[in-house]
């Protein structure tokens, strides 16, 4: 898929919380400590902290990077499984915090992990048809694992937000989108329900790989590229494994997806995942690289988006903090602090 | 807090929205009627830059009622760059490692819920400055 008129990055921003779960507590307390782990550590957030403070930081330094007023966004989408509220937007906190009200198209979308894309699909129509000269997308979320279930090693807490704008004022210009989504039920959340379900295995062949490897192949045949034309690719990062695999099978080497796999040092972060990826690839990018953005939401759909990089990047890069300083920014915290600030403690 | 002064105050406290005064020129912050330098009506709106450092500090152990939830926590007097004097939580940062002269930097956080039923109130915090 292509706009009419010509879009890019305009601006982007990460953010992710301080504290960090190492994936051995959890297998300490659930399984005596037997068994590998997914990952590393995940992020954990504060107990002042919910998507919507996490969408506002990553707001903020995507307009730092930007260098757009606030007052000139159109659009404050946020994406998330994670809501603070369930009748009430997150889009309408954030505009308001970073100075974008009353002007401007507000709200919030679900896709599971690819909630965030979804909302970047939507920019750039809405800037590519010309309704609106800027537009900020955002994946966040603070994902819940059931305390003992497989998800809960790697459910996470961070963010990323892009400015969508003209061409012209791109830090990386997009060359076109593709997005592919079938009705797959591998992971899901009822109403009122605390914690998702999900199918097990079931979550990887018919859902993560089919799903991206079809949206990956159908953008790269549609643009006429190979893997080898890209510098960098980000996959949607469930686990370690899970992106380097598909990697491998849509023939993508380890050193391009490198710098943009975050999961071991931050668990998987849910709609913010494959978006937070791309920060941390932007962050060193060059003009001229092309970059392959390839996310995974649950239900399930894959949005696939190639990106070239700008001249207008290197000036731009350091003006708000880089993804890899809120990785490093760590306080490791034990399974007790965990549950508390998680709220998994029930007091009666 | 009721969801009219929330509304009325959301502003300043999720950007740090405060006032010049159009009289003494001076920075002001909370917003107020009357400018309390020179006393006199009418300001104008600013934001401030969000930087400043720890003017005092006291830790929190025994939180009063709606933010047990948080305790234990610092409150700080934040000495704004542009000058004003306002009180806040810090965050993100150990107690240990809390100084005066401290420089920090404004972040929008959650500082209580009402409740389950009731609105989740955000507003301004501090923490160690990250980004130069």
């Amino acid at each position: 898929m292509k706009p009419d008129r010509q879009v890019g990055i305009v601006g982007y921003g990460a953010y992710v919380p301080r504290y960090r779960l190492p994936a051995v507590e959890v297998s300490r307390v659930w399984t005596g400590g037997q068994g590998g782990v997914p990952i590393e550590e995940k992020s954990v957030p504060g107990l002042d902290e919910d998507t919507a403070t996490i969408a506002i930081e990553a707001a903020r330094n995507a307009l730092r990077r930007g260098l757009v007023d606030a007052q000139d966004l159109r659009a404050v989408w946020v994406g998330s499984e994670s809501h603070p509220y369930a009748v009430k937007p997150t889009g309408t906190i954030v505009a308001e915090a970073i100075g974008a009200t009353p002007a401007v198209s507000a709200g919030d979308w679900q896709f599971a992990c690819k909630a965030g894309t979804e909302a970047l699909q939507a920019a750039i129509g809405l800037v590519g048809s010309g309704m609106a000269d800027y537009a900020m997308a955002i994946g966040a979320d603070t994902a819940q694992g059931r305390p003992g279930d497989a998800l809960e090693y790697t459910t996470a807490a961070g963010g990323a937000a892009y400015i969508v704008g003209p061409r012209e004022r791109s830090l990386a210009y997009l060359e076109g989108s593709y997005s592919f989504v079938t009705d797959t039920p591998d992971f899901f959340r009822r109403p009122y329900r605390h914690y998702p379900e999900h199918g097990g295995r079931f979550t990887g062949e018919p859902a993560y790989f089919k799903h991206i490897t079809h949206s990956v192949q159908a953008l790269l045949e549609e643009l006429r590229l190979e893997p080898a034309d890209f510098a960098a690719a980000v996959f949607h990062q469930p686990n370690v494994k899970f992106p380097q695999r598909v990697a491998q099978m849509l023939g993508f080497n380890k050193e391009q997806i490198k710098t943009g796999l975050l999961a071991g040092q931050v668990g998987n972060t849910y709609a913010a995942a494959a978006m937070l990826g791309l920060t941390a690839v932007l962050d060193v990018a060059r003009p001229g690289d092309r970059i392959l953005l390839a996310s995974f939401g649950s239900g399930a759909g894959s949005d696939a988006f190639s990106l070239v990089v700008t001249e207008a990047i290197t000036e731009r890069q350091a003006l708000a903090p880089f993804t890899r300083a809120y990785v490093a920014r760590r306080k490791q915290i034990d399974y007790g602090v965990y549950v508390r600030y998680r709220h998994k403690l029930e007091m009666h | 807090m009721n969801v009219a002064r929330y509304w009325r105050t959301e502003k300043t406290r999720y950007g740090l929205v405060g006032e010049t005064c159009r009289v003494c020129g001076k920075p002001i912050f909370p917003p107020r009627d009357l400018c309390p330098h020179c006393t006199e009506a009418g300001q104008d709106l600013r934001t401030f830059g969000g930087r400043g450092e720890v003017y005092s500090f006291a830790h929190v152990t025994d939180a009063p009622a709606g933010y047990t939830e948080y305790q234990p926590y610092t409150v700080a007097l934040i000495k704004l760059e542009e000058g004003p004097l306002l009180t806040a939580q810090l965050t993100d940062v150990d107690q240990s490692d809390v100084r005066i002269g401290m420089p920090v930097e404004m972040v929008t956080r959650k500082l209580k819920e009402e409740g389950e039923n009731g609105m989740v109130v955000y507003g301004y915090k501090f923490r160690p400055v990250m980004h130069e």
